[in-house]
């Protein structure tokens, strides 16, 4: 279980009583002291050499004892196994799924659904049901009793009348007592809204809490709370409930039947290229920021144009003329959400710490190592920022024009 | 630009629908965000000949004092459909189009009071068997020999979908879309409120079963331990936050290749 040393109470007491009989037995044991690090007991060192003196050979050639501390292996804990053979009814969760894993948001749903299934000793069954690729790996620990999975093509693409008339067969075929649904930007809100308007019953949005046949939402855009009844469609918020960790579950596939509508209104014609200067910076997911540090922002800005990144930039920055208010990361400029955040010649005050909270992986490209940003980066680059980023245009350069090879050499052959 | 797309919105008849918003802090009425922006996207699109319907009661003064706001960006006119409160305005609304027919209807996302569910503009594009966009910022073109309209809708992280819808269809405008213009108070007051009345009004009797009360701050979620040792609890208790894990790296050439390794890895080239 845990990797600590538990001492041997008795042991150690035999240890110190030479006048015990399982003394000598005991002698030929390493003895441990409290902590478990091993004691070296001089008088056991060492061996008797041929002319009757006591030898120590420190060279460790005739040693025997390389002595390893033996310790419990910490093992991974195997959940107990929650298993619902014939379910009395069954929960439906559809999965946002961002990037093909499970969102935090898609977690506390699930967690939500196994407290309505098993509620009040009820034996009921979560039904997950995922759009499109599913890569999460740990999909038994999240709370899935049972999965249906729509893998074909057309699921790659928005088309969420499809998936609308999907949810209604299943509905259909499984008759589910609830069926919950992030209320999130990530398509689960507007499919949530499609799905009760097409099964003609009124679902409940922004739940946040679930007690005993009553629901708490948040209405009148974040200023009401709302106390109603208990909802067959439940849009639920973030955080409406602790997520599944106690428990494997055994996610059964289920089949399913695919039905293609043809006549789909809507289509999808892919994701635009967006300009990542006009992006809000609040919502942009990869930022190149600049501070005191940079001495040469002509290349600060090539860098933001060649990878594609939004630019920030730390108080000092924008005071000193460099870069306009409205792009300030920090307590009093924008809090920003990042994946990626690249801080350059940015030292860290606490203010500009605080905006960065949210972000990912920060990168630091400073001069001083000691720096507060250091500490807080995941990957530190040392040295003049000038030389580190045209050193990093030089690569980008070298990738694409290498990729462009590539390509070239593909349409020759 | 905008001379090309009234070309291509011609004979299309556009409506968006408003609501009075509120401000989050005051509580103040005002134009709600989101559909002073529908009704900006609607303006570019096709003008004067923009369509724009309220239905709530008609003669109270802050509901006019909002409408003329709207009126100040440059309508013509708002037909009010007179409604007490608490009514479903999803019958009164689908009485009307019923009537009279419309290709394109905007709306904001979701209303700034009441329940704001955000189901108005999806029961409406159910019954009256409309395609329905959710949160769009901008319809790009409309092709009406197709009867196809190409428009912009807007994700997360500032991405864009483009998106062709079959006509007629509803769609929701997001915050994203571009800001409303102004309110002009020559327009205001030049601008026409005209009343209709409806045959039909259906009370909300569910929402008024409710417990409706002011937004309590939710807790945060707490850090949970779930040690099993008392070793364990300490540790989670006393352990500070791991500084200094990251990787330093001294070399300039090498930390250019680190760096690029790390945005490989995120997929961001």
């Amino acid at each position: 279980m845990s990797d600590l040393f538990r001492r041997d109470p008795r042991a150690q007491w035999i240890g110190r009583n030479r006048l015990h009989p399982l003394y000598q037995a005991s002698k030929g044991e390493p003895e441990r002291g409290p902590t478990g690090l091993l004691r070296k007991n001089l008088h056991n060192i060492g061996f008797m050499g041929p002319n009757g003196l006591k030898r120590v050979d420190r060279c460790g050639d005739s040693n025997s004892g390389a002595l390893i501390r033996i310790t419990a292996k910490a093992t991974d804990l195997i959940l107990p196994l929650h298993q619902v053979d014939k379910p009395d009814f069954y929960i439906l969760v559809v999965l946002d799924l961002v990037s093909a894993r499970l969102t935090s948001h898609d977690r506390d749903t699930l967690g939500l659904a196994q407290q309505l299934a098993n509620n009040n000793h009820a034996r009921g069954a979560v039904v997950a049901v995922a759009f499109g690729e599913l890569k999460e790996e740990k999909l038994d620990t999240a709370g899935i009793d049972r999965l249906i999975h729509f893998d074909s093509n057309i699921y790659q693409s928005y088309n969420p009348e499809q998936r609308c008339n999907d949810l209604c067969n299943i509905v259909n075929a499984l008759q589910p007592k609830h069926i919950l649904l992030p209320d999130s930007i990530h398509g689960g809100g507007d499919l949530g809204r499609r799905l009760a308007a097409r099964l003609g019953q009124r679902p409940a949005c922004g739940v946040f809490k679930v007690t005993d046949e009553k629901l708490l939402c948040r209405g009148g855009a974040g200023k009401i709370d709302i106390i109603r009844a208990m909802s067959k469609i439940l849009l639920v918020l973030e955080e409406c409930c602790e997520p599944v960790t106690e428990t494997r579950h055994q996610t059964q596939l289920l089949p399913y039947v695919h039905t293609e509508i043809i006549d789909n209104c809507i289509l999808d014609q892919g994701n635009l290229t967006v300009d990542p200067g006009a992006i809000n910076l609040a919502e942009a997911g990869f930022i190149l920021s600049g501070g005191n540090g940079v001495k040469d922002w002509s290349t600060f800005h090539l860098a933001a144009k060649t990878l594609g990144a939004t630019q920030g930039a730390s108080r000092v920055a924008v005071d000193d003329g460099y870069m306009p208010r409205d792009r300030q990361v920090g307590a009093s400029g924008t809090w920003v959400t990042a994946k990626i955040y690249i801080a350059v010649g940015i030292s860290g005050a606490v203010q500009h710490m605080q905006g960065i909270a949210q972000c990912d992986k920060v990168v630091a490209i400073n001069t001083d190592d000691k720096c507060d940003m250091v500490k807080r980066a995941d990957l530190s680059a040392i040295g003049d920022s000038t030389v580190i980023l045209s050193e990093l245009l030089h690569l980008v350069a070298q990738r694409c024009g290498g990729q462009n090879k590539q390509y070239e050499g593909v349409n020759h052959g | 630009m905008v001379k090309d797309k009234m070309a291509l919105a011609q004979g299309i008849s556009v409506t968006t629908l408003v609501s009075i918003g509120e401000h989050p802090l005051s509580g103040r009425p005002r134009r709600a965000e989101q559909d002073a922006r529908a009704i900006e996207l609607g303006l570019k699109l096709v003008k004067d000949k923009l369509n724009t319907l309220y239905v709530g009661p008609a003669h109270n003064g802050e509901t006019t004092d909002v409408l003329r706001n709207y009126l100040g960006m440059g309508l013509a006119k708002i037909d009010i459909i007179d409604a007490p409160q608490h009514t479903d305005v999803v019958t009164t609304l689908l009485e009307n189009f019923s009537a009279n027919k419309a290709d394109i209807i905007l709306t904001g996302g979701r209303a700034e009071n009441g329940e704001s569910s955000g189901m108005l503009p999806y029961l409406l594009a159910e019954q009256l068997n409309m395609a329905i966009v959710a949160s769009i910022t901008e319809i790009v073109s409309i092709d009406t020999l197709s009867g196809q309209a190409e428009v912009l809708q807007a994700l997360p992280r500032g991405q864009r979908r483009k998106i062709k819808v079959r006509l007629p269809f509803i769609a929701t405008v997001d915050m994203a879309a571009a800001p409303p213009r102004q309110s002009a108070y020559g327009w205001a007051m030049r601008g026409e409120l005209v009343v209709k009345h409806s045959k039909t009004y259906q009370q909300d009797v569910e929402q008024s079963q409710w417990q409706v009360n002011g937004a309590q701050k939710r807790p945060k979620r707490l850090k949970i331990v779930k040690a099993k040792t008392a070793a364990d609890r300490f540790k989670a208790a006393t352990a500070k936050v791991q500084g200094g894990s990251g990787k330093v790296i001294y070399d300039s050439k090498e930390s250019a290749q680190e760096i690029l390794n790390l945005l490989i890895s995120e997929g961001i080239i």
